[in-house]
Protein backbone atom coordinates (compact mmCIF):
# COMPACT_ATOMS: atom_id res chain seq x y z
CA UNK A 1 0.00 0.00 0.00
CA UNK A 2 1.44 3.37 -0.89
CA UNK A 3 1.52 6.26 1.65
CA UNK A 4 -1.26 7.80 2.65
CA UNK A 5 -2.22 11.59 1.95
CA UNK A 6 -5.57 12.00 3.68
CA UNK A 7 -6.12 9.63 7.01
CA UNK A 8 -9.82 10.73 8.44
CA UNK A 9 -10.56 8.92 11.62
CA UNK A 10 -14.45 8.89 12.78
CA UNK A 11 -14.03 12.54 11.71
CA UNK A 12 -16.93 14.44 12.91
CA UNK A 13 -17.71 18.12 11.93
CA UNK A 14 -20.34 20.46 13.35
CA UNK A 15 -21.62 23.82 11.54
CA UNK A 16 -23.71 26.06 13.32
CA UNK A 17 -24.95 23.74 15.89
CA UNK A 18 -25.74 20.90 13.18
CA UNK A 19 -23.65 17.66 12.63
CA UNK A 20 -22.74 17.98 9.13
CA UNK A 21 -20.28 15.43 8.81
CA UNK A 22 -20.14 12.54 11.69
CA UNK A 23 -18.03 9.54 12.62
CA UNK A 24 -16.77 9.51 8.88
CA UNK A 25 -13.27 7.27 7.94
CA UNK A 26 -11.94 6.92 5.08
CA UNK A 27 -8.10 6.78 3.74
CA UNK A 28 -7.00 8.86 1.02
CA UNK A 29 -3.46 6.91 -0.89
CA UNK A 30 -0.55 8.50 -3.20
CA UNK A 31 -2.21 8.28 -6.84
CA UNK A 32 -5.61 7.88 -5.89
CA UNK A 33 -8.39 9.79 -7.66
CA UNK A 34 -11.03 9.45 -5.41
CA UNK A 35 -14.72 10.62 -6.25
CA UNK A 36 -16.58 11.71 -3.40
CA UNK A 37 -19.94 11.09 -4.42
CA UNK A 38 -23.51 11.92 -2.61
CA UNK A 39 -26.91 13.96 -2.23
CA UNK A 40 -26.41 18.02 -1.96
CA UNK A 41 -25.93 18.75 1.64
CA UNK A 42 -24.46 15.32 2.24
CA UNK A 43 -21.47 17.36 3.79
CA UNK A 44 -19.18 16.64 0.51
CA UNK A 45 -18.27 19.89 0.82
CA UNK A 46 -17.58 20.31 4.34
CA UNK A 47 -14.94 17.34 4.33
CA UNK A 48 -13.31 19.32 1.70
CA UNK A 49 -12.82 22.35 3.98
CA UNK A 50 -11.94 20.45 6.55
CA UNK A 51 -9.34 18.67 4.50
CA UNK A 52 -8.12 22.39 3.55
CA UNK A 53 -8.24 23.33 7.05
CA UNK A 54 -10.87 25.74 6.86
CA UNK A 55 -13.52 23.87 9.34
CA UNK A 56 -12.21 22.50 12.35
CA UNK A 57 -13.14 18.81 13.51
CA UNK A 58 -15.05 18.33 16.42
CA UNK A 59 -14.69 15.05 16.70
CA UNK A 60 -12.25 12.26 15.67
CA UNK A 61 -8.81 12.99 13.78
CA UNK A 62 -7.80 14.24 10.72
CA UNK A 63 -4.63 14.35 9.40
CA UNK A 64 -3.46 15.59 5.94
CA UNK A 65 0.16 14.30 4.32
CA UNK A 66 1.02 13.49 8.63
CA UNK A 67 0.21 16.65 10.04
CA UNK A 68 -2.49 18.50 10.61
CA UNK A 69 -4.92 20.11 7.98
CA UNK A 70 -3.60 23.56 6.37
CA UNK A 71 -0.13 22.81 7.59
CA UNK A 72 1.59 22.36 3.60
CA UNK A 73 -0.66 25.14 1.76
CA UNK A 74 2.20 24.19 -0.67
CA UNK A 75 1.37 20.55 -1.45
CA UNK A 76 -1.96 21.00 -1.94
CA UNK A 77 -4.29 22.41 -4.63
CA UNK A 78 -7.73 23.49 -4.23
CA UNK A 79 -10.32 24.05 -7.07
CA UNK A 80 -13.27 26.27 -5.04
CA UNK A 81 -17.04 25.02 -6.15
CA UNK A 82 -17.66 27.94 -8.90
CA UNK A 83 -16.22 31.00 -7.59
CA UNK A 84 -18.67 33.53 -6.66
CA UNK A 85 -16.80 37.02 -8.18
CA UNK A 86 -17.63 39.84 -9.13
CA UNK A 87 -17.68 39.56 -12.92
CA UNK A 88 -16.43 42.94 -13.18
CA UNK A 89 -13.38 42.30 -11.08
CA UNK A 90 -10.45 43.74 -12.82
CA UNK A 91 -7.97 40.99 -12.75
CA UNK A 92 -6.81 39.16 -16.26
CA UNK A 93 -6.49 34.76 -16.02
CA UNK A 94 -3.13 34.98 -15.55
CA UNK A 95 -3.14 37.02 -12.45
CA UNK A 96 -5.41 35.12 -10.72
CA UNK A 97 -3.46 31.42 -12.23
CA UNK A 98 -0.52 33.29 -10.68
CA UNK A 99 -2.55 33.34 -7.07
CA UNK A 100 -1.93 29.80 -7.13
CA UNK A 101 1.82 30.47 -6.89
CA UNK A 102 1.21 32.54 -3.17
CA UNK A 103 1.75 29.30 -1.29
CA UNK A 104 5.04 29.42 -2.92
CA UNK A 105 5.88 32.73 -2.82
CA UNK A 106 7.33 34.97 0.05
CA UNK A 107 5.04 37.81 1.58
CA UNK A 108 5.95 41.16 0.50
CA UNK A 109 7.56 39.40 -2.46
CA UNK A 110 7.16 40.14 -6.57
CA UNK A 111 6.32 37.05 -8.45
CA UNK A 112 9.61 35.82 -9.72
CA UNK A 113 9.93 34.56 -13.35
CA UNK A 114 9.70 31.14 -12.08
CA UNK A 115 6.27 31.76 -10.94
CA UNK A 116 5.59 33.54 -14.21
CA UNK A 117 6.80 30.05 -16.22
CA UNK A 118 4.94 27.79 -13.93
CA UNK A 119 1.47 29.70 -14.41
CA UNK A 120 2.05 30.03 -17.99
CA UNK A 121 2.65 26.35 -17.84
CA UNK A 122 -0.33 25.35 -16.06
CA UNK A 123 -2.43 27.87 -18.27
CA UNK A 124 -0.94 25.76 -21.49
CA UNK A 125 -1.82 22.62 -19.25
CA UNK A 126 -5.84 23.39 -19.17
CA UNK A 127 -5.64 25.30 -22.59
CA UNK A 128 -6.10 28.39 -21.98
CA UNK A 129 -3.62 30.03 -23.32
CA UNK A 130 -5.18 32.04 -26.02
CA UNK A 131 -7.07 33.57 -23.03
CA UNK A 132 -4.10 34.17 -20.79
CA UNK A 133 -4.27 38.12 -21.07
CA UNK A 134 -8.45 38.27 -20.83
CA UNK A 135 -10.57 39.37 -18.04
CA UNK A 136 -12.02 36.54 -15.59
CA UNK A 137 -14.74 37.81 -15.93
CA UNK A 138 -15.14 36.90 -19.61
CA UNK A 139 -15.07 33.85 -19.39
CA UNK A 140 -17.41 30.87 -20.12
CA UNK A 141 -18.58 28.73 -16.95
CA UNK A 142 -16.30 25.88 -18.09
CA UNK A 143 -13.18 28.25 -19.25
CA UNK A 144 -13.46 29.74 -15.46
CA UNK A 145 -13.64 26.19 -14.23
CA UNK A 146 -10.00 25.51 -16.44
CA UNK A 147 -8.76 28.49 -15.39
CA UNK A 148 -9.41 27.42 -11.54
CA UNK A 149 -7.77 23.98 -11.95
CA UNK A 150 -5.20 26.11 -13.66
CA UNK A 151 -4.61 28.10 -10.41
CA UNK A 152 -4.38 25.61 -8.51
CA UNK A 153 -1.89 23.53 -10.57
CA UNK A 154 0.58 26.50 -10.59
CA UNK A 155 1.37 25.46 -7.01
CA UNK A 156 3.07 22.33 -7.93
CA UNK A 157 0.27 20.36 -5.75
CA UNK A 158 0.71 16.97 -4.78
CA UNK A 159 -2.81 16.74 -4.13
CA UNK A 160 -5.78 18.08 -5.55
CA UNK A 161 -9.04 18.92 -4.43
CA UNK A 162 -12.02 19.71 -6.38
CA UNK A 163 -15.55 20.82 -5.20
CA UNK A 164 -17.77 20.09 -7.73
CA UNK A 165 -16.01 20.81 -11.04
CA UNK A 166 -18.25 20.40 -13.56
CA UNK A 167 -21.26 22.71 -12.06
CA UNK A 168 -22.56 25.17 -14.27
CA UNK A 169 -20.31 23.45 -17.22
CA UNK A 170 -22.40 22.47 -20.36
CA UNK A 171 -22.08 18.50 -21.08
CA UNK A 172 -19.17 19.28 -24.18
CA UNK A 173 -16.71 20.73 -21.42
CA UNK A 174 -17.33 18.42 -19.09
CA UNK A 175 -16.31 15.91 -21.15
CA UNK A 176 -13.00 18.11 -21.26
CA UNK A 177 -12.69 18.77 -18.00
CA UNK A 178 -12.50 14.98 -17.02
CA UNK A 179 -10.04 14.03 -20.00
CA UNK A 180 -7.84 16.94 -18.09
CA UNK A 181 -8.40 15.18 -15.13
CA UNK A 182 -7.88 11.39 -16.46
CA UNK A 183 -4.43 13.53 -17.71
CA UNK A 184 -3.53 15.07 -14.32
CA UNK A 185 -3.97 11.60 -12.15
CA UNK A 186 -1.04 10.68 -13.21
CA UNK A 187 1.11 13.21 -11.26
CA UNK A 188 -1.69 14.31 -8.74
CA UNK A 189 -3.50 12.42 -6.07
CA UNK A 190 -7.05 13.60 -6.73
CA UNK A 191 -9.64 13.98 -4.59
CA UNK A 192 -13.29 15.43 -6.55
CA UNK A 193 -16.70 16.16 -5.06
CA UNK A 194 -19.80 15.96 -6.74
CA UNK A 195 -23.41 15.06 -6.72
CA UNK A 196 -23.62 14.55 -10.84
CA UNK A 197 -22.94 10.64 -10.47
CA UNK A 198 -23.82 10.53 -13.73
CA UNK A 199 -20.40 12.44 -15.50
CA UNK A 200 -17.80 11.16 -13.21
CA UNK A 201 -15.10 9.99 -15.40
CA UNK A 202 -14.74 6.20 -15.42
CA UNK A 203 -10.80 6.54 -14.72
CA UNK A 204 -12.09 7.40 -11.12
CA UNK A 205 -10.15 4.80 -9.03
CA UNK A 206 -12.03 4.57 -5.85
CA UNK A 207 -15.91 5.85 -5.30
CA UNK A 208 -16.80 6.91 -1.90
CA UNK A 209 -20.85 7.45 -0.96
CA UNK A 210 -21.21 10.43 1.69
CA UNK A 211 -24.51 10.90 2.78
CA UNK A 212 -25.06 12.21 6.19
CA UNK A 213 -28.17 14.66 5.65
CA UNK A 214 -31.40 14.29 7.73
CA UNK A 215 -33.67 14.51 4.37
CA UNK A 216 -32.26 11.26 3.16
CA UNK A 217 -34.91 9.06 2.94
CA UNK A 218 -35.02 4.99 3.27
CA UNK A 219 -31.85 3.35 4.18
CA UNK A 220 -29.10 5.02 2.49
CA UNK A 221 -27.61 1.37 1.56
CA UNK A 222 -29.51 1.52 -1.27
CA UNK A 223 -26.63 3.61 -2.64
CA UNK A 224 -25.45 0.23 -2.13
CA UNK A 225 -22.28 -1.13 -3.48
CA UNK A 226 -23.38 -2.89 -6.30
CA UNK A 227 -25.13 -0.49 -7.33
CA UNK A 228 -22.21 1.92 -7.78
CA UNK A 229 -20.24 -0.70 -9.40
CA UNK A 230 -22.87 -1.24 -11.80
CA UNK A 231 -22.90 2.29 -12.25
CA UNK A 232 -19.00 2.76 -12.58
CA UNK A 233 -17.83 -0.84 -13.71
CA UNK A 234 -15.07 -0.91 -10.80
CA UNK A 235 -14.84 -1.31 -7.29
CA UNK A 236 -15.98 1.11 -5.15
CA UNK A 237 -15.68 1.87 -1.52
CA UNK A 238 -19.01 3.27 0.18
CA UNK A 239 -18.43 5.17 3.22
CA UNK A 240 -21.75 5.23 5.00
CA UNK A 241 -22.82 7.29 7.99
CA UNK A 242 -26.32 8.53 9.59
CA UNK A 243 -27.32 10.34 12.35
CA UNK A 244 -30.15 12.39 13.67
CA UNK A 245 -33.71 10.78 14.28
CA UNK A 246 -32.83 7.40 12.33
CA UNK A 247 -30.62 6.87 14.86
CA UNK A 248 -28.15 4.28 13.33
CA UNK A 249 -25.07 3.67 14.49
CA UNK A 250 -21.98 4.37 11.93
CA UNK A 251 -22.07 1.66 9.34
CA UNK A 252 -18.76 0.07 8.97
CA UNK A 253 -18.71 -1.30 5.63
CA UNK A 254 -16.50 1.29 4.25
CA UNK A 255 -12.60 0.44 3.24
CA UNK B 1 -17.72 79.36 7.89
CA UNK B 2 -15.90 78.34 4.74
CA UNK B 3 -18.13 80.77 2.90
CA UNK B 4 -16.96 83.83 4.73
CA UNK B 5 -13.53 82.56 4.71
CA UNK B 6 -13.64 82.16 0.77
CA UNK B 7 -15.67 85.04 0.03
CA UNK B 8 -13.26 87.32 2.60
CA UNK B 9 -10.53 85.42 0.43
CA UNK B 10 -11.78 86.10 -3.26
CA UNK B 11 -13.30 89.97 -2.49
CA UNK B 12 -9.15 91.16 -3.32
CA UNK B 13 -9.21 89.92 -6.36
CA UNK B 14 -12.30 88.23 -8.18
CA UNK B 15 -11.48 86.64 -11.18
CA UNK B 16 -12.38 83.77 -12.89
CA UNK B 17 -8.78 83.61 -15.07
CA UNK B 18 -6.69 80.28 -14.10
CA UNK B 19 -3.39 82.03 -14.13
CA UNK B 20 -4.77 84.20 -11.31
CA UNK B 21 -6.30 81.54 -9.57
CA UNK B 22 -2.95 80.49 -8.91
CA UNK B 23 -1.46 83.33 -7.89
CA UNK B 24 -2.55 82.94 -4.20
CA UNK B 25 -0.93 80.60 -1.62
CA UNK B 26 -3.49 79.07 -0.24
CA UNK B 27 -4.49 78.06 -4.06
CA UNK B 28 -1.30 76.37 -4.67
CA UNK B 29 -1.34 74.92 -1.51
CA UNK B 30 -4.82 73.42 -2.12
CA UNK B 31 -3.91 72.14 -5.17
CA UNK B 32 -0.75 70.41 -3.28
CA UNK B 33 -3.29 68.87 -1.24
CA UNK B 34 -5.51 68.27 -4.01
CA UNK B 35 -2.44 66.33 -6.17
CA UNK B 36 -1.42 64.01 -2.74
CA UNK B 37 -5.00 63.30 -1.40
CA UNK B 38 -5.96 61.80 -4.80
CA UNK B 39 -2.62 59.58 -4.68
CA UNK B 40 -3.96 57.77 -1.69
CA UNK B 41 -6.96 58.06 -2.73
CA UNK B 42 -7.05 56.67 -6.03
CA UNK B 43 -5.12 53.42 -4.94
CA UNK B 44 -7.17 52.55 -1.40
CA UNK B 45 -10.60 53.83 -2.92
CA UNK B 46 -9.87 50.76 -5.70
CA UNK B 47 -9.49 48.49 -2.93
CA UNK B 48 -12.63 49.75 -1.09
CA UNK B 49 -14.47 49.31 -4.04
CA UNK B 50 -13.37 46.24 -5.66
CA UNK B 51 -14.09 44.67 -1.94
CA UNK B 52 -17.17 46.75 -1.75
CA UNK B 53 -16.55 47.56 2.01
CA UNK B 54 -17.90 51.35 1.28
CA UNK B 55 -19.75 51.17 4.06
CA UNK B 56 -17.00 50.05 6.58
CA UNK B 57 -14.81 53.15 5.18
CA UNK B 58 -17.64 55.40 5.85
CA UNK B 59 -17.94 54.01 9.35
CA UNK B 60 -14.24 54.69 9.80
CA UNK B 61 -14.64 58.47 8.71
CA UNK B 62 -17.27 59.13 11.37
CA UNK B 63 -15.91 57.12 14.47
CA UNK B 64 -13.22 59.74 13.26
CA UNK B 65 -15.28 62.95 14.64
CA UNK B 66 -14.13 61.65 18.06
CA UNK B 67 -10.74 62.62 17.12
CA UNK B 68 -11.74 66.13 16.11
CA UNK B 69 -13.52 66.45 19.55
CA UNK B 70 -10.27 65.06 21.27
CA UNK B 71 -8.52 67.09 18.95
CA UNK B 72 -10.34 70.59 20.21
CA UNK B 73 -10.65 69.44 23.88
CA UNK B 74 -6.52 69.10 24.23
CA UNK B 75 -5.88 71.63 21.92
CA UNK B 76 -3.97 70.35 19.11
CA UNK B 77 -4.15 69.67 15.39
CA UNK B 78 -7.44 67.87 15.03
CA UNK B 79 -5.89 65.91 12.34
CA UNK B 80 -3.53 64.05 15.21
CA UNK B 81 -6.97 63.56 17.10
CA UNK B 82 -8.08 61.78 13.67
CA UNK B 83 -5.12 59.54 13.50
CA UNK B 84 -6.00 57.43 16.67
CA UNK B 85 -9.58 57.54 16.46
CA UNK B 86 -10.22 56.16 12.81
CA UNK B 87 -7.14 53.05 13.35
CA UNK B 88 -9.21 52.15 16.03
CA UNK B 89 -12.34 52.32 14.60
CA UNK B 90 -10.48 50.36 11.36
CA UNK B 91 -9.39 47.60 14.11
CA UNK B 92 -12.25 47.61 16.13
CA UNK B 93 -14.91 46.59 13.31
CA UNK B 94 -12.17 44.71 11.69
CA UNK B 95 -11.73 42.37 14.82
CA UNK B 96 -15.74 42.46 15.90
CA UNK B 97 -16.79 40.84 12.56
CA UNK B 98 -14.23 38.99 11.38
CA UNK B 99 -13.12 37.19 15.06
CA UNK B 100 -16.55 37.89 17.10
CA UNK B 101 -18.89 37.52 14.42
CA UNK B 102 -20.96 40.59 14.95
CA UNK B 103 -22.88 41.41 11.61
CA UNK B 104 -21.17 44.02 9.80
CA UNK B 105 -23.84 46.69 9.88
CA UNK B 106 -23.98 46.67 13.69
CA UNK B 107 -20.34 46.95 14.29
CA UNK B 108 -20.80 49.59 11.46
CA UNK B 109 -23.46 51.27 13.28
CA UNK B 110 -22.22 50.91 16.99
CA UNK B 111 -18.52 52.90 15.97
CA UNK B 112 -20.00 55.34 13.48
CA UNK B 113 -22.66 57.05 16.69
CA UNK B 114 -19.99 56.27 19.29
CA UNK B 115 -17.58 58.02 17.66
CA UNK B 116 -19.92 60.76 17.08
CA UNK B 117 -21.05 60.79 20.18
CA UNK B 118 -17.15 60.90 22.13
CA UNK B 119 -16.99 64.66 19.11
CA UNK B 120 -19.97 66.33 20.16
CA UNK B 121 -19.12 65.68 24.31
CA UNK B 122 -15.68 66.62 24.03
CA UNK B 123 -16.28 69.36 21.66
CA UNK B 124 -18.79 70.01 24.50
CA UNK B 125 -16.30 70.26 27.38
CA UNK B 126 -13.77 72.81 25.29
CA UNK B 127 -14.28 76.16 26.77
CA UNK B 128 -15.32 78.52 24.08
CA UNK B 129 -16.55 77.71 20.80
CA UNK B 130 -15.05 75.20 18.15
CA UNK B 131 -13.47 77.08 15.29
CA UNK B 132 -13.56 75.55 11.90
CA UNK B 133 -15.81 72.66 12.82
CA UNK B 134 -16.89 72.85 9.50
CA UNK B 135 -14.22 72.45 7.77
CA UNK B 136 -13.89 69.38 9.08
CA UNK B 137 -17.24 67.47 8.74
CA UNK B 138 -17.52 69.13 5.12
CA UNK B 139 -14.16 70.01 4.08
CA UNK B 140 -12.08 73.51 3.21
CA UNK B 141 -8.75 72.88 1.21
CA UNK B 142 -8.49 76.31 0.94
CA UNK B 143 -7.14 76.50 4.56
CA UNK B 144 -5.12 73.78 4.50
CA UNK B 145 -2.05 74.78 6.53
CA UNK B 146 1.98 73.98 5.22
CA UNK B 147 2.17 71.78 8.43
CA UNK B 148 -1.29 69.67 7.18
CA UNK B 149 0.85 69.12 3.89
CA UNK B 150 3.68 67.75 5.35
CA UNK B 151 1.35 65.28 7.24
CA UNK B 152 -0.06 64.69 3.94
CA UNK B 153 2.88 63.92 2.61
CA UNK B 154 4.20 61.08 4.61
CA UNK B 155 0.75 59.68 5.03
CA UNK B 156 1.06 59.35 0.92
CA UNK B 157 4.16 58.10 1.21
CA UNK B 158 3.32 55.45 4.34
CA UNK B 159 -0.08 54.39 2.41
CA UNK B 160 1.51 54.24 -1.27
CA UNK B 161 4.79 52.03 0.13
CA UNK B 162 2.52 49.40 2.27
CA UNK B 163 -0.13 48.94 -0.46
CA UNK B 164 2.51 48.20 -2.86
CA UNK B 165 4.63 46.04 -0.84
CA UNK B 166 1.60 43.73 -0.40
CA UNK B 167 0.06 44.53 -3.75
CA UNK B 168 0.12 40.65 -4.08
CA UNK B 169 -0.74 39.59 -1.23
CA UNK B 170 -4.10 42.34 -1.04
CA UNK B 171 -5.26 41.48 -5.11
CA UNK B 172 -5.17 37.69 -3.73
CA UNK B 173 -7.44 38.56 -0.64
CA UNK B 174 -9.68 41.16 -2.74
CA UNK B 175 -10.35 38.41 -5.11
CA UNK B 176 -10.57 35.44 -3.34
CA UNK B 177 -10.27 35.46 0.10
CA UNK B 178 -10.88 31.77 0.61
CA UNK B 179 -7.95 30.68 -1.33
CA UNK B 180 -5.79 33.35 -0.03
CA UNK B 181 -5.93 31.60 3.63
CA UNK B 182 -6.23 27.77 1.99
CA UNK B 183 -2.10 28.99 0.60
CA UNK B 184 -1.30 30.07 3.96
CA UNK B 185 -1.70 33.88 3.89
CA UNK B 186 -2.78 35.55 7.23
CA UNK B 187 -5.95 36.93 5.24
CA UNK B 188 -7.31 38.29 9.36
CA UNK B 189 -3.84 40.33 9.26
CA UNK B 190 -4.08 41.21 5.96
CA UNK B 191 -7.54 42.52 6.49
CA UNK B 192 -6.93 44.63 9.13
CA UNK B 193 -4.19 46.32 7.53
CA UNK B 194 -5.70 47.19 4.62
CA UNK B 195 -8.64 48.71 7.21
CA UNK B 196 -5.66 50.89 8.58
CA UNK B 197 -4.75 52.01 5.56
CA UNK B 198 -8.58 53.35 4.57
CA UNK B 199 -8.27 54.92 8.51
CA UNK B 200 -5.29 56.69 7.29
CA UNK B 201 -6.55 58.03 3.88
CA UNK B 202 -9.65 58.84 5.71
CA UNK B 203 -6.96 61.41 7.59
CA UNK B 204 -6.01 63.09 4.66
CA UNK B 205 -9.22 63.33 3.18
CA UNK B 206 -10.36 65.38 5.91
CA UNK B 207 -8.89 68.46 4.98
CA UNK B 208 -10.29 68.15 1.17
CA UNK B 209 -13.81 66.60 1.64
CA UNK B 210 -14.10 66.94 4.93
CA UNK B 211 -15.42 63.31 7.38
CA UNK B 212 -18.75 62.98 5.94
CA UNK B 213 -17.49 63.30 2.49
CA UNK B 214 -14.64 61.22 2.43
CA UNK B 215 -16.58 58.15 1.22
CA UNK B 216 -17.71 59.42 -2.00
CA UNK B 217 -14.01 60.23 -3.07
CA UNK B 218 -13.13 56.91 -2.00
CA UNK B 219 -15.47 55.31 -3.91
CA UNK B 220 -16.58 57.43 -6.97
CA UNK B 221 -13.09 57.59 -8.82
CA UNK B 222 -12.60 54.26 -8.32
CA UNK B 223 -15.93 53.26 -9.38
CA UNK B 224 -15.54 55.27 -12.81
CA UNK B 225 -12.17 53.65 -13.20
CA UNK B 226 -13.60 50.34 -12.65
CA UNK B 227 -15.71 50.70 -15.58
CA UNK B 228 -12.51 51.13 -17.61
CA UNK B 229 -9.95 49.02 -16.66
CA UNK B 230 -8.52 45.48 -16.98
CA UNK B 231 -5.94 45.53 -14.10
CA UNK B 232 -6.24 46.77 -10.55
CA UNK B 233 -3.19 48.86 -11.66
CA UNK B 234 -4.71 49.98 -14.23
CA UNK B 235 -7.84 50.71 -11.92
CA UNK B 236 -5.67 52.29 -9.65
CA UNK B 237 -3.54 54.61 -12.02
CA UNK B 238 -7.01 55.81 -13.39
CA UNK B 239 -8.64 56.58 -10.33
CA UNK B 240 -6.09 58.71 -9.02
CA UNK B 241 -6.05 60.78 -12.56
CA UNK B 242 -9.66 60.52 -12.03
CA UNK B 243 -9.76 62.13 -8.51
CA UNK B 244 -7.13 64.75 -9.70
CA UNK B 245 -9.40 65.81 -12.26
CA UNK B 246 -12.02 65.85 -9.68
CA UNK B 247 -10.36 67.97 -7.44
CA UNK B 248 -9.35 70.44 -9.67
CA UNK B 249 -12.41 70.75 -11.64
CA UNK B 250 -14.39 71.42 -7.98
CA UNK B 251 -11.85 73.09 -6.44
CA UNK B 252 -11.98 75.64 -10.07
CA UNK B 253 -16.04 75.66 -10.05
CA UNK B 254 -16.06 76.45 -6.05
CA UNK B 255 -13.95 79.55 -7.07
CA UNK B 256 -16.28 80.68 -10.01
CA UNK B 257 -19.75 80.58 -8.20
CA UNK B 258 -18.31 81.00 -4.64
CA UNK B 259 -19.45 77.87 -3.21
CA UNK B 260 -18.31 75.36 -0.80
CA UNK B 261 -15.04 73.42 -2.33
CA UNK B 262 -15.30 69.95 -0.93
CA UNK B 263 -19.17 69.68 -1.89
CA UNK B 264 -18.56 71.30 -4.97
CA UNK B 265 -15.81 68.10 -5.90
CA UNK B 266 -17.78 65.61 -4.54
CA UNK B 267 -20.72 67.52 -7.04
CA UNK B 268 -18.08 66.98 -9.89
CA UNK B 269 -17.26 63.03 -8.86
CA UNK B 270 -21.09 62.59 -8.75
CA UNK B 271 -21.75 64.19 -12.49
CA UNK B 272 -18.92 62.05 -14.10
CA UNK B 273 -20.40 59.02 -11.82
CA UNK B 274 -23.92 59.57 -13.42
CA UNK B 275 -22.76 60.36 -17.26
CA UNK B 276 -19.60 56.99 -17.31
CA UNK B 277 -22.61 54.73 -15.33
CA UNK B 278 -25.59 55.51 -17.92
CA UNK B 279 -22.34 55.24 -20.83
CA UNK B 280 -21.45 51.95 -19.63
CA UNK B 281 -25.62 50.72 -19.64
CA UNK B 282 -26.54 52.26 -23.05
CA UNK B 283 -23.41 50.81 -24.37
CA UNK B 284 -24.12 47.45 -22.93
CA UNK B 285 -27.71 47.57 -24.08
CA UNK B 286 -26.13 47.95 -28.06
CA UNK B 287 -23.88 45.06 -27.30
CA UNK B 288 -26.98 42.94 -26.35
Amino acid sequence: MSEPVIVCDRLGVTLGGMKVLDSLSITVYRGDYLAVLGPNGGGKTTLLRAILGLEKPSSGTLTVFGGPPGHAPGRVGYVPQRLFFDRDFPISVEEVVLMGRLSRCRLMRRYSRIDREKAGEAIETVGLARLRHKRIGTLSGGELQRALIARALAGDPELLLLDEPTASVDPDMKTTIYDLLDHLKEHHTIVLVTHDTGTVGRSVSRVACLSCTLDMHGPASSLGTSALENIYGHPVDVVLHEHGPYGNKPDDRHA
Amino acid sequence: MWCCTNTALMATNRTTDMPDFLHFEFMRNALIAALLSSIACGIIGSYVVVRRIGSISGGIAHTAFGGIGLGYYLGVNPLLGVIPFSLIAAIGIGLLTRKAKVAEDTAIGAFWATGMAVGVILIGMTPGYAPNLFSYLFGNILTVPVSDLRLILMLDILIGGLAWLFSKEFLAVSFDEEFSRVSGLRTIALDLLMLCLIALTVVIMVRVVGIVMVIALLTIPAAVAKMFSRTLHGMMALSILLSMLFNFAGLWLSWVFDVASGATVILVAAFVFLVSGAATAMAGRRRH
